[in-house]
């Protein structure tokens, strides 16, 4: 495969510099008492694809109504059972670390989060994704798309079996890495509720110096984007398996609960 | 003096955001995304338009969701949103734009929702180079009336306010054009989530 020539860039120690500016200015105001989002700011110049792409405007703040509190009524016709495996989709088996993936999808009251759909999308073992811009010169691996998805049960619980993807290059700056991730994407019970985010493997080492990851501002809430290693969830003489909670706040629609209305 | 809020459990703090990224495209559009409503029903419309960035260029790699009620401003409860056959509508669809940052939707004109409001749908914007989902309505521009007495309209600032309003450019058809940034930049709302407070750790 051949190499690429290195690319000019910007070096990691301008993006890491930029970042910690971005980290003390959202800590002293956190210190003088102002509201710490959840989400990543969407102006975040460390991150150099944000720069035409986020609003200049504040945002308009509006009360959701009746349609923004439900959600799109997807269920188990929907999707397959067999889409929840990522390493059955081809006649052979795909190389890599085979991984069990579990988890649930709660509301900001704990509430499972039920017979909604998630998805996701993936590189490859070797940090290459199906997608035909995708240039890294990695090999793709003809037993694996790495696309999959599922609908979560009554307890709000998924769980997927699929290949720990690779890190990859990206051309943010020069030498710029993404530590390894999984795309996924979620509905809540109320369309406010959507989410759109990546899941991390545990101790990765570049952590520190992705402008992705790091555009959360606060350890904790990144903490909360990276799985935790399971033994339970592992199979032996199978897989090894990781968890990862998924919670999803907002104003949502009390009268389309009729488990709640039960109760009522 | 209210009683301060319980510190919320940790376990139960939103989840943030991040990037679609540029390689959601063999993923998350789907067959019949696009199509919420068959473009042969008599009621369909369609809704198209172009995402730009701040630049004024189109945006290739932005995935464009709307979502709304029914012509009589309900919100549909059909089940089979992902593989829907010719003859309903599930409210919900996905686009992922072209090369040149179109994208297109057939779907119907919703009812409005409550008396007072004028009829709109809901559209999130995801694309590269946006940390977390823009959220915005696309309201109808033969609907000065009710669009006139809306409660969210008339809360905008007048110069902004075209941006969430769709024009008639051909019979049963409608542009909606999304700018991320700069000159005529969309208003893009919040519904309560950006500001949520929890306290800080390093």
């Amino acid at each position: 495969m051949p190499r690429p020539a290195p690319q000019p860039g910007e070096s990691q120690q301008v993006i890491d510099a930029e970042i910690a500016a971005h980290h003390r200015a959202a800590h002293a105001a956190a210190a003088s008492g102002a509201p710490v989002p959840a989400h990543p700011p969407r102006d975040f110049a460390p991150y150099r694809s944000t720069r035409l792409r986020h609003p200049t405007h504040e945002l308009v703040r509006a009360d959701p109504e009746e349609i923004e509190l439900v959600s799109p009524a997807f269920g188990h016709t929907d999707v397959a059972a067999e889409e929840a495996d990522l390493t059955i989709q081809h006649a052979g088996e795909p190389l890599g670390e085979r991984i069990i993936l579990t988890g649930r999808v709660l509301d900001g009251d704990g509430r499972p989060v039920r017979n909604q759909l998630v998805e996701i999308w993936q590189a490859n073992a070797s940090g290459r994704y199906v997608h035909k811009r995708d240039q890294h010169p990695a090999p793709l691996d003809p037993n694996f798309t790495g696309v999959g998805r599922m609908i979560t049960g009554d307890d709000g619980s998924y769980r997927l079996t699929t290949i720990k993807p690779g890190a990859y290059p990206w051309k943010n700056h020069r030498n710029a890495w993404r530590p390894a991730h999984i795309h996924f994407s979620f509905f809540g019970s109320a369309f406010t509720q959507r989410l759109i985010t990546q899941m991390y493997f545990p101790g990765d080492p570049l952590f520190a110096l992705d402008p992705i990851y790091q555009s959360i501002s606060d350890q904790r809430a990144r903490d909360r984007l990276v799985a935790t290693y399971d033994h339970d969830v592992s199979e032996p003489e199978w897989a090894l398996g990781y968890r990862w909670d998924v919670v999803l706040t907002g104003p949502k629609s009390t009268w389309m609960e009729p488990e709640d209305a039960d109760h009522a | 003096m209210p009683e301060p809020l319980p510190m919320p459990d940790e376990a139960l703090l939103q989840t943030p955001a991040q990037t679609v990224g540029p390689f959601f495209g063999y993923a998350l559009p789907y067959s019949g995304g696009p199509t919420v409503r068959a473009p042969w029903q008599p009621d369909a419309i369609r809704l198209h338009g172009t995402v730009f960035d701040g630049g004024g260029d189109p945006i290739p790699d932005a995935i464009v969701e709307i979502w709304g009620a029914d012509a009589a401003g309900r919100p549909s409860t059909e089940r089979g949103v992902l593989d829907r056959d010719q003859h309903g509508f599930s409210g919900f669809g996905r686009a992922a734009v072209d090369r040149d940052g179109l994208y297109a939707f057939t779907t119907i004109k919703p009812g409005a929702t409550r008396a007072g409001l004028a009829p709109y749908l809901l559209v999130t914007v995801f694309a590269r180079g946006v940390l977390h989902h823009l959220f915005t309505r696309a309201y109808f521009d033969d609907e000065a009336a009710a669009n006139g007495a809306d409660p969210l309209l008339s809360s905008v600032d007048p110069a902004r306010r075209h941006t969430l309003v769709a024009v008639s450019d051909a019979p049963a058809s409608y542009r909606f054009d999304i700018r991320l940034q700069g000159e005529g930049e969309t208003v893009f709302l919040d519904f309560g989530l950006e500001g949520r407070h929890e306290g800080m750790q390093r």
